[in-house]
């Protein structure tokens, strides 16, 4: 077979979706949701309910919004992010600001070769739709160096594939190769005049706030009848956008726990993990990850009566960090009743209501 | 930058007795957040509020 014949049939692959690895970002399809699937009166401050997807509110914007992770989404892709403006806000004070992005590690970016004299072009696509025709920015902001770089886009009532393509950019430095934050695409959906009093930064440069978003946008909080819908989000090497790689879900999920582990969900009584206690009223059980944790992680619980310490020292008064690493974690507990130096289970109650949560997102 | 609504902070010592986490409430929620652990979304925003001002860590019980 000719050289010419593998070239046609590996374009021919990339054009049906066959190569792999293009996309850098996690959960595009919005098949995970490790959080659960609804979260309502949100806007006061930042949250994530879609794994991977930070809804930045900046905490000062009176508008209120519900977000699901929906069924509905364009032909292939079955699940969506979704918001719904619940409280408008149409008197918009300078400061405020809310969008939607994934902020990615520096050593996952590299091969943008970005700052460097070989520099890529960043092609990013993604669905869309609305309740009505829209008008906002997707930019993607570089804090390794504070550059940034944006384009308008438009939405209508129908799923829509926009697809942007932003120039190769060799100003600035080469982003850390680290597991910290370089590179946030950012789907902007609401600002003030600190960030839409310029004109919208359209080639990379320095990051101005005014020019972040630029005027001519739509607000989300405009209206309470405001939706917007956002999957198969995408942003790859080049200048074109390629068919959306779709991974299995066991790939996403394992993908998203670097960043966020929920164990939910479990049979009753089911062991988190063993330990010893370290005194009368305090002890810590392992807990090994399923995947490594991008950091350290923070720990929670949404509700300590759903969990016991057993045998006898019934349910925790406290769970907590005790240390660990990016592989386990000694997830520590408080409770009367147990004696230094014995072994311990910690472990859910008879009931599947309990979480435990671990947190290494960026 | 992250904004979060931390409105309790206070260290708690581990089992070889230093401070080994900051137990915060984060937006109404409860956070055991390892201590001196750069590059952890809480952590980072911890220090970021100790160092303007706006946030104090309580000794440990």
């Amino acid at each position: 077979m000719s050289r010419a014949r593998d070239f046609a049939d590996l374009a021919g692959s990339a054009d049906a979706g066959g190569l792999t690895g293009r996309n850098v970002l996690v959960n595009g399809s919005m098949a995970v949701s490790q959080r659960g699937t609804s979260s309502t009166g949100q806007g006061a401050s930042d949250l994530f309910l879609v794994d991977r997807f930070h809804l930045n509110t900046n905490g000062n914007s009176a508008g209120r919004f519900t977000v699901t992770q929906e069924s509905d989404g364009p032909s292939g892709i079955p699940n969506s992010l979704k918001l719904a403006c619940t409280t408008a806000d149409t008197s918009i004070a300078a400061s405020e600001r809310f969008f939607i992005e994934q902020r990615l590690e520096g050593q996952d970016c590299q091969r943008f070769k970005k700052g460097t004299s070989d520099a890529e072009a960043i092609t990013v696509s993604f669905y869309v739709k609305g309740n009505a025709a829209a008008t906002y920015v997707v930019g993607i902001y570089d804090s390794d160096n504070s550059r940034q770089i944006g384009a308008q886009f438009s939405v209508t009532t129908s799923w829509n594939r926009v697809s942007v393509t932003f120039p190769a950019d060799t100003g600035g430095s080469a982003l850390d190769d680290d597991n910290l934050e370089s590179l946030s695409l950012r789907f902007y959906l609401h600002a003030g005049s600190t960030y839409t009093g310029g004109t919208l930064q359209t080639t990379w440069d320095t990051a101005v706030n005014s020019e972040q978003v630029g005027s001519g946008t739509t607000s989300f909080f405009d209206s309470t009848s405001r939706t917007f819908f956002l999957t198969g989000v995408q942003m790859e090497v080049g200048e074109r956008e390629t068919p959306f790689e779709h991974r299995s879900f066991a790939d996403e999920l394992a993908r998203c726990q670097r960043y966020f582990l929920a164990v939910a969900n479990q049979a009753t009584y089911a062991p988190v993990g063993v330990g010893r206690a370290w005194s009368g009223t305090t002890g810590n059980a392992a807990y090994y990850f399923p995947v490594e944790m991008r950091v350290n992680t923070a720990i929670s619980v949404n509700d300590l009566s759903k969990f016991d310490i057993v045998p006898s020292g019934g349910n925790p008064t406290e769970v907590r960090n005790d240390g660990g690493n990016k592989q386990s974690a000694k997830v520590g507990w408080v409770s009367s009743g147990v004696t230094n130096g014995n072994f311990y289970q910690f472990e859910f109650g008879n009931n599947q209501d309990g979480a435990l949560f671990f947190d290494a997102e960026l | 930058m992250n904004d979060m609504n931390i409105t309790s902070a206070q260290y708690v010592v581990g089992p070889d007795g230093s401070n080994m986490s900051i137990t915060i409430v984060a937006d109404g929620q409860t956070w055991s957040v390892p201590n001196n652990s750069p590059g952890n979304r809480f952590y980072d925003e911890i220090m970021r509020q100790v160092e303007a001002g706006t946030l104090t860590i309580a000794d440990a019980d």
